[in-house]
């Protein structure tokens, strides 16, 4: 077990390989379908010191909102990370993220963005809503909800131990495109 | 870390202690008029959103037993029973997708199902505000979303099935959808050539292969699968979500479709795909299959994907004005 806490360097990213497990501390980023959107097409300068060094989580929170205006999460699961391949890879160099946590992996144009600015995948376990809502101790704070509405907005929150697997890595490999070609050959020989 | 979780959830008195229907409450069957649903379909909620199924239990813990002591896959088996007795003990989702919420109404002739609708929007409403469930409902092309679950032409969401039936009881089920497993989803159209698949039952067989091949983890793997044969685009894809309902281990009426879940579910957890797409034995927990009757032309397999999280559930109303969930 591999504990590693944000700001992450680029020498820290290199050493992880496929198959590590990660327990990640600190602080993190919450964004999906319209934050990916968003910082591709407008590339927006305030997010730069927010994600310089850190890790993007594909998330969108239930939130609990408390009397006396602070937030919390109850259900912080992963979402399916594949819809955002056509921006991930260009969210990585711009503002050089070092890990995005998902579920399900991603194809080969992030893999590439992975390997040339150092930055890894983090697969967290899908549908375990409230385990890992557990790890997410504190909401700092949260940009664009008006706009985006709770799913879709930034959340910048701190993690404690929050528990995630390398499946891609910044040499290249990825465990998803393993499984990926091993089931399509089983598939082949099922369907003769 | 890979000691094998024993799923012991709360006590049935433990949730009827936290519900928020008041104790003793009773409907009076025999004024369907002044039948109010929202708050039972607000219990309703609270426990599909936060306690899975006993039959979605068991076969997660029996796929557990299957892998490898120690692996990714039992360890991410693990977890899914260590997130189940937490969402259950303090009542919070089992995820943070909530899901698209279905219901279904079967009713006595008398029940308004302008009023039902009605009702049951404001229960979706409540249980939203709650926290019971995430706001899922935007518009399509802003992306704006309603906060409420609502969609403001009150026709899609929730979507609302009633049907009116012979039985003096009230029952309403309904499922959380999730988005991840929604999009995993597939309808082919037979004879598909890019996969070799025929009109006959070998061509069903191939695309419930090639779609659950397709789908890897991303539908939040082992999955649970609805497969409808024939109908047409929308009503094939209707009843494959239906078929989700079934508990898993209940045989199939037709014993002819039954021998086949029971051989494709076999095959599937042979693919090698496994808990989240990690590899392992578990790709699929169940299939449900049903034949139905087509156009000459048309020869539609609609499968819909069920994420290993399967929230369902259902109430009756009984004819002595209690109210059972199951």
């Amino acid at each position: 077990m591999i504990r590693l806490t944000t700001p992450i360097s680029e020498d820290q990213i290199r050493q992880l390989k496929v198959g590590d497990e990660v327990l990640l501390n600190g602080r993190v980023v919450l964004s999906r379908d319209m934050g990916h959107k968003y910082m591709k097409e407008q590339k927006p300068e305030w997010l730069k010191p927010l994600l310089e060094n850190m890790v993007i989580y594909h998330c969108g929170p239930v939130v609990k909102k408390h009397e006396d205006g602070h937030y919390s999460f109850v259900a912080a699961g992963p979402t399916t990370s594949i819809r955002e391949e056509p921006y991930q890879a260009e969210v990585i160099e711009t503002y050089k993220v070092r890990g995005v946590i998902g579920k399900g992996g991603m194809g080969k144009k992030t893999s590439e963005g992975l390997q040339k600015t150092g930055a890894v995948y983090l697969h967290a376990t899908g549908g375990a809503g409230s385990l890992l809502a557990e790890r997410c101790k504190r909401v700092v704070d949260v940009k664009m909800l008006e706009e985006f509405g709770s799913p879709e907005a930034f959340w910048i929150i701190e993690v404690e131990d929050f528990p995630l697997v390398v499946t891609m890595d910044s040499h290249g490999g990825s465990l998803h495109e393993i499984v990926l070609q091993q089931s399509q050959e089983r598939a082949k020989a099922l369907m003769g | 870390m890979s000691e094998c979780v024993i799923p012991t959830l709360t006590t049935l008195d433990v949730v009827q202690s936290k519900s928020v229907l008041p104790p003793g409450y009773k409907a009076d069957l025999a004024n369907l008029k002044a039948l109010d649903l929202t708050l039972p379909m607000t219990e309703l909620l609270r426990r599909t959103t936060s306690r899975l199924p006993q039959d979605v239990i068991d076969a997660l813990v029996k796929g557990r037993d299957a892998e490898e002591e120690g692996s990714r896959a039992f360890n991410t088996l693990n977890d899914m029973v260590r997130n189940i007795i937490l969402a259950d003990g303090h009542v919070t989702p089992l995820c943070q997708d909530t899901g698209s919420i279905i219901v279904w109404v079967r009713h006595p002739y008398g029940l308004s199902q302008r009023t039902a609708k009605q009702q049951i929007r404001a229960a979706v409403v409540e249980a939203t505000k709650r926290s019971w469930l995430r706001p899922n409902c935007v518009e399509s092309l802003s992306g704006k979303n309603t906060g409420t679950n609502m969609d403001p032409f009150h026709e899609h969401h929730p979507a609302i099935h009633f049907e009116e039936w012979d039985k003096p009881e009230v029952e309403i089920s309904v499922m959380q959808k999730g988005g991840g497993c929604e999009n995993v989803g597939a309808q082919y159209r037979l004879p598909d050539a890019a996969i070799g698949a025929g009109r006959d039952i070998k061509g069903v067989r191939k695309c419930v292969i090639d779609a659950v091949v397709k789908a890897q983890g991303q539908g939040c793997a082992p999955g649970i699968l609805g497969v409808a044969i024939g109908g047409d685009r929308v009503t094939g894809y209707e009843k494959s979500k239906e078929l989700i309902m079934r508990k898993l281990g209940t045989p199939n009426p037709d014993p002819k479709m039954d021998a086949f879940e029971k051989e494709i579910t076999q095959d599937l957890n042979t693919l090698g795909i496994g808990p989240m797409g990690y590899g392992g034995n578990t790709t699929v927990l169940g299939v449900m299959v049903e034949e139905m009757y087509r156009h000459p032309a048309s020869f539609y397999v609609s499968i819909s994907y069920m994420c290993w999280s399967s929230r369902r559930g259902t109430l009756t109303f009984k004819t002595n004005g209690e109210v059972s969930f199951d």
